[in-house]
């Protein structure tokens, strides 16, 4: 009955969003007032329904229906709860219903805090919405229904993949799906903006706020990913480029270059067109990833169940919305002119050379995730394109990135001079040099160029974003500066700490692989590395070994590390490794295979300086979109306009 | 900005729009899968199999007792949803007399004689692998996948993914018409 009642609420939300999509776009256009009027309470209503269905499923999980399809193929009995309701989203149906959910959260959040958007911007902004709302309902009801019965219903479930039974991967795929879905609310307002034939400084402010919660949500998504990666997948690394850790990360290129041309539109009206084609582009790319990871047809260790002719509607999905949005840009967007002037060296220029590298990273991952499905389906042979690619081309790419970034804080809106901005830079680069220098010699006491020149940049950052947060507090104190100013702030120094983490982390990391037996021990980065045995382990699920490793310095005992190789009754080999986590480094076990029966086993060691740095920049990223996001000038803007709204209302 | 180069971004998404439609094309036609890695084994004698039988106890199945035939290699196991969906189909390739040999693989063994109790047995025996041994010999890495072994002991075709009757028509029917049993 609960499914039932499920399978029910999505197609009444379905009809609610036909409603939604059609009446405010055509009452938008006519000047039909009532049209336009029930915007607002039809996507709340269709939030209502979409909640509706996600209770219905996460019910059934939680009760261990297993009449129903989805639920006998992703969840057992002896799961924890915690990896039940994880397991609503944790396949591909599910995921698709946690997508149209998102996707009416965000809309109704638009109608509860846009109160000063005007009715028929919001009636355009909200019928797009709901346009992308009637895309995936229908795709979950004509090809992946999450409530389709099992007959006769199975005793027990399957599994749940073990890889996804890890609290830090219960909470990524939400966090991934909230920064896709996120970026669908700027692009709504770009497309409403190009619709009413309003392209101003106005959409770009309403815009903003939404376009940072999706970033965060983002860059959140991607940083615990990885970091899941580094310490379930047991193989040391952070990143692999993978297709499906590639379609994450190109929304975020472009969301990245988003937020900051957005700040030129609002604040000086340039960039006007090509704002609303960053807009276009991050979402459109968040649903290129989407088709790439479900359709089946690129490969990955994310598996998806897939299917062709899933693929085939999301394509022409994808057509109607990417080639839909484009097209009208064409039309629209080619007659924008920004008749607004800046200097070859201002703050305009440095942020459009940022946006346009941006772009050019984003392209080049593209590519790289693209050209072996291109050489393969022209039957031009085998290849993969692996991290060598994207390294050799996306770190040159980003160097001058990072170099413009401390430029760009420092120079002034409209025009500047390079006479006026070398004073400001001259003490910031000399201290960056000597410090970026001096840091792998006298710190990690072995001089290394490329590490040289990686702590040369995230210095550079780190002083030139405190140079202009000194200059901008001088005369009012720092608790004088906006939010947006700490926002931009905390996202640079973020992201100095983060490259801090990856230059060191890549250039000094040791790793061994190598048989111990039970009491041997091994030396490296001066740590000792003593094997104590593995003994058996029964876990709810899974059955396995858990090795004890003791690690010594200098005779005084650092840490007990607990390495696990775990066997889930899917018949999944999991490897669950020990790491000793610090500020400047991590130390990490991983068991490998037993190897004779004297209870040797073959042991992985790394160690890993300064990995850590990588995820806490990502979160002092985040909380800097999060700070910027609650600048007072979105609120107050929008209080001062209710209190209008209100006086005219008294007048009337 | 002159008009046409606002055509840029639409001509190219345009463009890669027609290559992901070709793509999925190919994939439908089952011309193409990106899963399919060549195997090496295709045209040479098959990798011996010795397993414990998992429905008999202290019994082995062994590959050497189909020298001779022409039989089916299906690898799967319980935690493989696509090997649910090819269940029914292998079902039926059983009763037209298609000798299949079952390679349990990595699966729980109670879960296995479970399954096969519950849904029917479709193979002539079934080997019991939750270690890979023979899966590693195999080239195996995903399930369900199925080989095809001629009479002198060669490995003539391998599938990836579930088996249907496309696929069948296609790639395996063949190697049964010359002794075809009654239909």
């Amino acid at each position: 009955m609960i499914p039932e009642i499920g399978h029910f609420a999505l197609v009444l939300a379905l009809v609610l969003v036909l409603i939604q999509s059609f009446f405010p776009l055509v009452g938008a256009q006519k000047g039909i007032a009532s049209w336009v009027a029930i915007a607002k309470p039809v996507a709340r209503l269709q939030l209502l329904f979409t909640a509706i269905a996600f209770a219905c499923l996460t019910w059934s999980f939680l009760e261990s229906d297993f009449s129903v399809l989805y639920v006998a193929s992703n969840s057992n009995t002896s799961l924890p709860i915690l990896y039940k309701v994880s397991g609503v989203w944790g396949a591909h149906e599910g995921s698709l219903l946690f997508w149209a959910l998102t996707l009416s959260v965000w809309t109704t959040a638009v109608t509860l805090f846009g109160r000063s958007i005007p009715p028929v911007m919001m009636a355009r902004v909200l019928s797009i919405l709901g346009l992308l709302s009637v895309g995936f309902l229908m795709f979950m009801l004509f090809t992946s229904n999450p409530f389709e019965r099992l007959v006769p219903p199975p005793l027990e479930g399957k599994d749940l993949n073990p890889l996804l039974q890890d609290p830090g991967l219960a909470l990524h795929p939400p966090l991934l799906y909230m920064g896709y879905v996120g970026f669908a609310v700027p692009f709504a307002f770009a497309i409403a903006a190009m619709l009413g034939g309003r392209l101003d400084a106005a959409w770009a402010r309403w815009s903003r706020p939404w376009t940072q919660v999706a970033w965060v949500s983002l860059t959140l998504g991607i940083a615990l990913g990885s970091w899941w990666a580094y310490y379930e997948l047991g193989w040391g690394g952070w990143w692999f480029w993978d297709p499906v850790e590639n379609a994450s990360f190109m929304p975020w290129l472009a969301g990245t270059a988003l937020m900051h041309s957005l700040a030129v539109t609002e604040k000086r009206g340039a960039f006007k067109a090509w704002t609303v084609l960053l807009a276009i582009f991050a979402f459109s790319l968040s649903l290129l990833g989407m088709f790439l990871v479900r359709s089946g047809v690129l490969t990955s260790v994310h598996a998806f169940a897939s299917d062709p002719a899933r693929g085939m509607f999301i394509l022409v999905f994808l057509v109607a919305v990417v080639g839909g949005s484009l097209a009208l840009y064409a039309v629209r967007a080619s007659k924008v002119r920004s008749y607004v002037r800046f200097d070859l060296v201002s703050k305009e220029s440095a942020l459009l050379l940022n946006n346009v590298i941006l772009v050019v990273a984003c392209a080049a991952v593209l590519l790289g995730t693209l050209y072996p499905l291109l050489l393969d389906a022209l039957d031009m042979g085998k290849i993969s394109v692996g991290p060598p690619y994207f390294n050799a081309v996306f770190i040159p790419l980003t160097a001058p990135l990072v170099v413009l970034m401390g430029i760009g804080a420092m120079a002034r809106w409209k025009r500047d001079s390079l006479k006026n901005l070398w004073p400001k830079v001259r003490v910031s680069l000399v201290a960056s040099v000597v410090f970026g220098v001096l840091y792998p010699v006298v710190v990690m006491q072995k001089f290394d160029w490329l590490a040289a020149i990686g702590m040369v940049l995230a210095f550079w950052v780190f002083f030139t974003t405190l140079k202009v947060t000194r200059d901008q507090a001088r005369g009012r104190g720092l608790g004088g500066l906006s939010l947006s100013h700490w926002g931009m702030a905390f996202g640079h120094i973020g992201l100095a700490v983060f490259i801090v983490g990856i230059t060191l982390t890549s250039v000094y990391s040791t790793e061994k692989d190598l048989r111990l037996d039970v009491g041997q021990s091994h030396e490296m980065g001066g740590y000792q590395f003593l094997f104590k045995g593995a003994t058996h382990l029964q876990g709810p699920n899974y059955s396995g070994d858990r090795g004890e490793v003791v690690i010594t310095r200098e005779g005084e005992q650092i840490a007990v590390l607990h390495p696990e190789k775990r066997n889930y009754r899917s018949g999944m080999p999991m490897t669950e490794a020990g790491i000793d986590a610090g500020l400047t480094r991590d130390l990490f076990v991983a068991l490998g295979e037993p190897l004779g029966s004297e209870g040797a086993w073959s042991v992985r060691l790394y160690h890993k300086p300064y990995v850590r740095w990588i995820w806490l920049g990502s979160l002092i990223m985040s909380l800097g979109g999060l700070l910027s996001m609650a600048d007072k000038r979105y609120r107050v803007r929008a209080r001062r306009t209710a209190m209008d709204k209100a006086a005219v209302g008294a007048t009337v | 900005m002159s008009n046409s180069r606002a055509f840029i971004p639409l001509i190219a998404f345009l463009v890669l729009a027609g290559l992901f439609y070709f793509v999925l094309m190919k994939m439908n036609k089952g011309e193409y899968n990106p899963r399919d890695i060549p195997t090496e084994f295709i045209g040479r004698p098959a990798p011996s199999i010795d397993l414990p039988n998992l429905l008999v106890e202290n019994d082995r199945v062994k590959s050497s007792d189909y020298a001779g035939k022409v039989w089916l290699l299906n690898v799967w196991g319980t935690w493989c949803p696509e090997c649910w969906k090819e269940h029914e189909y292998l079902m039926y390739l059983s009763r037209q007399g298609v000798p299949i040999l079952g390679m349990d693989w990595r699966d729980d063994k109670d879960d296995a004689i479970d399954f096969l109790k519950q849904k029917g047995n479709p193979f002539v025996e079934v080997g019991f692998d939750p270690n890979s041994d023979a899966a590693i010999d195999w080239g195996v890495y995903g399930a369900p996948e199925t080989f095809l072994i001629d009479a002198q002991g060669i490995v003539r075709e391998k599938h990836a993914g579930a088996l249907h009757p496309q696929v069948w028509q296609e790639k395996f029917a063949k190697y049964f018409q010359a002794q075809k049993p009654t239909e």
